[in-house]
């Protein structure tokens, strides 16, 4: 039991904080609340579930492929959708909504209401100082760890990095000192949903999908970003990993708990924010007129 | 002529208010023709697709009034409206109470959620206001699923008493109410109280320095728009005679976002154009029965679609093709004038 905690709540984690990493960022560089985000980390599943079955490839071959055309698709679906109305803050919100449901009904239209699963693509366990751990468990936190650090390099130690930093703080300025703020936009929603398809592709052998898996994952994310403090990615990390194992120990240690993880982790975000409004790490910022 | 002489006021408004801008006058061949419906087509079908588009219409003004009027956009407003439609049915259920107690109450119960999540809420603000409420249908959800003895569970509370028995009387009934309390909500927005949102919502802190007490209006906005969304709740509940955790959905929410924005904010007027033109697009989808796979997908191309042409929303767009301000007086006009109705200046 212990062990299980300690594993689910690891991986359930981490998965949150790639997808609440990759809001955050977007959310920081261009203020969009994106709701299609986690449409995105469902196409990358569907999409490796197509290769996988449909294509015959393999897993190796499989996923890079879907990766790729998921962050492709998702800067068409900017340009074409997002920037037409980029000024208008409240069009921007309902263009994301109805991208979503644009995802998930074609979803449902090419792939049907039921569940789907891949097969594994690892067989077999290991035992870690007494736990057992499955490969496939495994790989994923390797995966995950790996991104993340990746990302954090990314943003702290490269000019891109800086650039997007930059931006999140002020655009204004930011373009003043020569940033193309475009250009960064755009790197950074690449970037965001790369995060998203690579959670998909995560999740792709551990869990079912169906076309409703996108609405879940999206609220948790949200509740995520706003307990670390919006626009922190330090916050969204740790925030993803308290919600994971808040989530975990409520299915485990409480009777009926699968039903009351989503509201027990939004009770604990909503308690935080009547303490601290800005989120666990974020900035007090100055009312913007 | 005592008798006569309210309805010569009302003939002299009619002729020097309402017709002369092409706005008030289509509100009122809308009030007219959604009076006159149930005598030119009597299919119950259609009838119930009105019945629900006029409980939604409640619905997408209500949450238009506390998120665009005082700037706390809601993404949770399914809370109200499933509050609203639960409570009122459980009264009705349990202890047998008439509906036309239990929904009153209802929306009593739904404004006291929202006074509670205002005040919850008067400490953020912006995205982090919105997100939280979100969160809020939710723990309600979850804490239905706990006491599945009281709400139903999954399936909810049914076998519900009717409001009235005829559908046409029920029709009645429930576009009285949506008239009653979508122009009841424009007329609180165009009123001071309206003004002071505006103004909270616009900088809050030059507000509170013009001395309004902004915590206490910004949770008379939740708990106005409660009230009014968890009327329009128990009105669906009473009408298709059960409520279920759909009421809360998150869906549900997003809906009431799309409408409003849709239809475009700040007027009220416009989430309630948006759900009379998207409600009954979606469901007459359906009737066509190798289409209705695709209304969903349909409507969201839609709602895309026209936002790239209309960011702002249908009614904007619309009004101002329509209407020009008088620049000196500040009051509509026809495009057609070329002088201000009300001071002469010239609108050229």
């Amino acid at each position: 039991m212990f062990q299980d905690i300690l594993i689910t709540g690891l991986i359930n984690g981490g998965i949150y904080a790639l997808l609440a990493v990759g809001f955050s960022l977007i959310f920081g560089v261009a203020r969009i609340v994106n709701i299609a985000h986690t449409g995105f980390y469902m196409l990358s599943a569907y999409a490796i579930y197509t290769l996988l079955n449909k294509a015959g490839l393999s897993f190796f071959y499989a996923i890079p492929i879907a990766v790729t055309g998921v962050t492709l698709f998702s800067l068409v679906a900017f340009k074409l959708v997002i920037e037409p109305i980029r000024e208008h803050e409240s069009a921007v919100l309902i263009a994301t909504i109805a991208l979503a449901l644009v995802f998930q009904e074609g979803v449902l239209l090419i792939f049907g209401g039921h569940f789907l699963g891949n097969p594994t693509l690892l067989e077999g366990k290991m035992e870690v100082l007494g736990v057992t751990v499955t490969y496939q468990q495994s790989l994923a936190l390797a995966v995950v760890s790996l991104v993340l650090l990746g990302t954090w390099v990314l943003l702290t130690r490269t000019r891109l990095g800086l650039a997007i930093r930059a931006t999140a703080n002020d655009v204004e300025v930011a373009n003043l000192m020569g940033i193309n703020v475009n250009r960064v936009t755009m790197a950074t929603m690449a970037i965001s949903v790369m995060l998203a398809a690579i959670a998909g592709a995560v999740v792709a052998p551990l869990y079912v999908m169906e076309p409703l898996m996108w609405l879940r994952p999206l609220v948790i994310i949200l509740s995520i970003v706003v307990l670390g403090g919006l626009g922190s990615i330090k916050g969204s990390v740790i925030g993803a990993f308290i919600i994971g194992y808040v989530e975990t120990l409520t299915v485990f240690l409480v009777p009926s708990g699968s039903f009351l993880k989503g509201a027990v982790s939004l009770g604990i975000m909503v308690i935080v924010l009547l303490f601290r409004p800005e989120g666990l790490f974020g900035v007090v910022f100055e009312e913007e007129r | 002529m005592l008798i006569l002489a309210p309805l010569r006021i009302a003939a002299s408004y009619l002729w020097r208010e309402v017709l002369p801008l092409p706005s008030r006058a289509a509100v009122l061949v809308f009030v007219l023709a959604i009076l006159g419906l149930p005598y030119l087509v009597n299919d119950p079908y259609f009838l119930r697709i009105a019945i629900m588009t006029s409980i939604f219409s409640v619905f997408a003004a209500s949450w238009d009034f506390l998120s665009s009027y005082s700037g706390q956009v809601s993404f949770g407003h399914a809370l109200f409206f499933g509050v609203g439609a639960y409570s009122s049915a459980m009264l009705n259920h349990h202890l047998g109470w008439n509906p036309w107690l239990t929904l009153p109450l209802g929306g009593g119960v739904a404004m006291i959620s929202g006074v509670m999540v205002g005040y919850l809420c008067q400490r953020l603000r912006g995205s982090y206001l919105s997100l939280a409420t979100l969160s809020f249908p939710l723990i309600l959800t979850g804490l239905l699923f706990l006491f599945p003895e009281a709400s139903g569970g999954e399936l909810g509370v049914s076998g519900l008493t009717p409001l009235v028995r005829s559908r046409v009387g029920f029709y009645y009934v429930v576009v009285l109410a949506m008239l009653v309390l979508n122009f009841g909500l424009w007329k609180l927005g165009d009123s001071k109280i309206g003004l002071i949102l505006h103004a909270i919502r616009e900088d809050e802190v030059a507000a509170r320095a013009s001395g309004i007490n902004t915590v206490r209006y910004k949770v008379m906005a939740f708990a106005v728009s409660a009230l009014v969304a968890g009327l329009s709740g128990g009105l669906l509940a009473h009408f298709i005679r059960s409520v279920g955790p759909s009421t809360l959905e998150v869906a549900l929410s997003f809906q009431a976002v799309i409408w409003g924005i849709f239809g475009g904010v700040a007027t009220i007027y416009g989430p309630i154009l948006g759900v009379f033109l998207l409600y009954p697009f979606t469901e007459l989808l359906s009737l066509f029965g190798s289409i209705s796979e695709y209304r969903l997908l349909m409507f969201a191309l839609v709602v895309l679609l026209v936002l790239i042409f209309m960011p702002e929303g249908i009614t904007p767009w619309i009004r101002d093709k329509l209407e020009t301000e008088c620049r000196r007086c500040k009051s509509p006009n026809v495009f057609t004038r070329h002088e201000c109705r009300i001071c002469q200046a010239d609108l050229r």
